[in-house]
């Protein structure tokens, strides 16, 4: 057991040092760090409150006390980014556990019964994957009205196809180990050999795509929010702000340019840390 | 490899009723209907007019009459454009969708390829690096911040187009690179990808080494299999060109089928909703066959194994 410790451990040590090695996702990793930090600590870091508005002042462009500008009713541009950003991820990282926990659970549940059990439930992802889910969820949101459940719900259920994909191969060619034959020998139970003793072999693959997962997660909550039918109101979040900013771009441009940069830089961040993490994690594809 | 294509069909027939059937209870069940925001309309009226459009029956029935109109290639009535049926409607804002969703295909293909050929053409040099790091902001930037962006720079500071509107041929530009941006960007990086593997095989180098032209190395032999993972990224650039057109419609107040289905469904309009997700799922299957056949086509490998 200590030998298997230190060869795992090890492992992951190369993996940490390969992915140091890659530049653009160390520099996307420290960037996402930045702005978790600054969003989290929001009230510590603005001076101003995310709703304190200044009549007086009214919609100015950038300058040393408000870096972003100013919105119509005075409200500060970069502060309303930072409490925005704080549900941005909120959105981003629920939905991908939601996610994550219906997609890692079918796929490893199909690939380890294999066979009937099998093509049954892969035939279904097949058919889900041609469906137009985004086309659901906005008639979903239409419907139903704005809701924060529904919308972590409608996300998380349209990005677990793929992860069931990737845990279900993975799943497949592990069942062949003889790790897994001593289980079926010491008669463990079924459910605790495909959690306990085959998915933390998974976990490299399941990390990258959840990485992955996550910038389309957020892109797909602004979209939403762009359309109109994402966060209800009064909170705000990133796409809901590049929203008001479009509106409002004729006559001032930077309502929409603080936002969509801050958007755009977290997305290419959060891209390469997944790159990165890839290459890290599998040796084989780094070669490309 | 009959087979296969019957098995095909069969599974978009399955996919299309899928799309029927969800979309026709989840419109149901949602609170509200198509006429309650109707102002001084009696209880009598109301139920004269459910009536007229068969909402009174039992929900499994009007649902297998929905699909016996369906079958007939009739949609139904829309509830709020008064005396106008779902087939018309459509039909009307199809080609604007249509348009706009070719013109960003044909875009992203052709900018796209080239970059990625000229990128594969020689790795790890400047003609590597410009287009990639292209394609990397490609991805990044949100359709939604690209395309008031564009309207910014292009329409309101520049001039040189109209910042919302469809009417003259000038309309289609920024739309275009706004829908297309993100789908070139995956273009180019596939193509550099497939390219730089298959330009290592042995039979470019037999080509070579008979004498064969480098550009007939490239074009012919090179590219009809670098292009594959291209050909089978058509099905879901489809995909998400249908719903990036919801978006970039908005941007540009284009009149297409994103903007009446967001409308309908906000206005309970039963039958043109489903009418639309039908229309949206039917295009996309559509295309998912088209792109098969298509591999089965170009990749001999694959043919044998259809046939086996």
């Amino acid at each position: 057991m200590s030998d298997l410790q230190k060869s795992r451990n090890s492992l992951t040590r190369d993996a940490w040092r390969r992915l140091c090695r890659n530049r653009m996702a160390l520099l996307g990793m420290v960037t996402i760090v930045v702005l978790v930090l600054l969003c989290l600590f929001a009230p510590i870091i603005s001076p101003y409150a995310e709703d304190a508005q200044n009549l007086e002042l009214g919609a100015a462009p950038p300058s040393p006390a408000h870096i972003m500008g100013t919105d119509y009713t005075g409200r500060d541009v970069f502060t309303r980014v930072l409490y925005g950003g704080r549900v941005s991820f909120a959105v981003a990282l629920c939905a991908t556990a939601v996610s994550l926990l219906i997609g890692v659970a079918y796929g490893a549940i199909a690939g380890f019964f294999g066979g009937v059990v099998d093509s049954i439930m892969m035939r279904i992802v097949d058919i889900m994957y041609a469906l137009p889910y985004v086309l659901f969820v906005i008639l979903l949101l239409a419907l139903f009205g704005r809701n924060f459940m529904l919308l972590f719900l409608a996300i998380g259920a349209v990005e677990w196809l793929s992860m069931a994909r990737i845990v279900r191969g993975q799943v497949m060619s592990i069942k062949q180990q003889d790790f897994v034959e001593a289980c079926r020998a010491l008669a463990v139970k079924k459910r605790r050999t495909i959690f306990k003793h085959i998915l933390p072999n998974v976990l490299g693959p399941i990390i990258v795509y959840m990485t992955l997962t996550i910038p389309s997660v957020m892109l797909l909550e602004a979209f939403l929010s762009f359309l109109g039918l994402g966060i209800p109101d009064p909170d705000s979040s990133w796409g809901k702000l590049i929203n008001y900013g479009a509106q409002h771009m004729e006559e001032h441009p930077w309502l929409l340019i603080g936002p969509g940069a801050v958007l755009s830089l977290t997305l290419f961040s959060l891209n390469f840390v997944g790159d990165g993490l890839r290459d890290a994690l599998d040796p084989r594809t780094a070669e490309d | 490899m009959t087979r296969l294509i019957v098995w095909r069909i069969f599974e978009a027939v399955l996919t299309l009723l899928a799309i029927a059937t969800i979309t026709f209870f989840l419109v149901r069940i949602a609170p509200g209907g198509p006429f309650t925001s109707e102002r001084g309309v009696t209880p009598q009226i109301l139920e004269n007019i459910n009536a007229h459009y068969g909402l009174d029956k039992p929900m499994v029935i009007q649902y297998a009459n929905y699909l016996k109109g369906l079958a007939q290639g009739d949609m139904g009535p829309s509830f709020k454009y008064a005396n106008r049926s779902v087939n018309e409607l459509l039909l009307e804002a199809f080609p604007v969708s249509m348009e706009l969703g070719a013109y960003a295909l044909i875009f992203a293909m052709i900018i796209g390829m080239l970059s990625g050929l000229l990128a594969a053409y020689r790795p790890n040099s400047w003609m590597d690096y410009t287009p990639m790091s292209f394609a990397m902001a490609g991805i990044c930037i949100p359709s939604f911040v690209l395309g008031p962006l564009l309207a910014l720079v292009f329409g309101v500071y520049l001039g040189w187009f109209n910042v919302t509107g469809w009417n003259y041929p000038d309309d289609r530009i920024l739309p275009t690179i706004t829908l297309g941006a993100i789908y070139a960007a995956y273009v180019a990086r596939l193509t550099r990808g497939g390219m730089l593997e298959v330009m290592g095989q042995d039979y470019i180098r037999t080509a070579r080494a008979k004498g064969v032209k480098e550009s007939m190395v490239v074009l012919r032999h090179g590219l009809r299999v670098g292009i594959l993972p291209v050909v089978s990224f058509i099905g879901p650039a489809a995909a998400g060109l249908i719903t990036g057109s919801f978006v970039v419609e908005k941007i540009f107040r284009i009149p297409g089928l994103g903007t009446i289905i967001v409308n309908a469904a906000l206005n309970r309009d039963y039958f043109l909703i489903l009418g639309g997700v039908l229309f949206y799922g039917g295009l996309l299957v559509l295309l998912n066959l088209l792109v098969d056949l298509l591999l089965l086509w170009l990749d001999p490998k694959m043919r044998a194994r259809a046939s086996a």
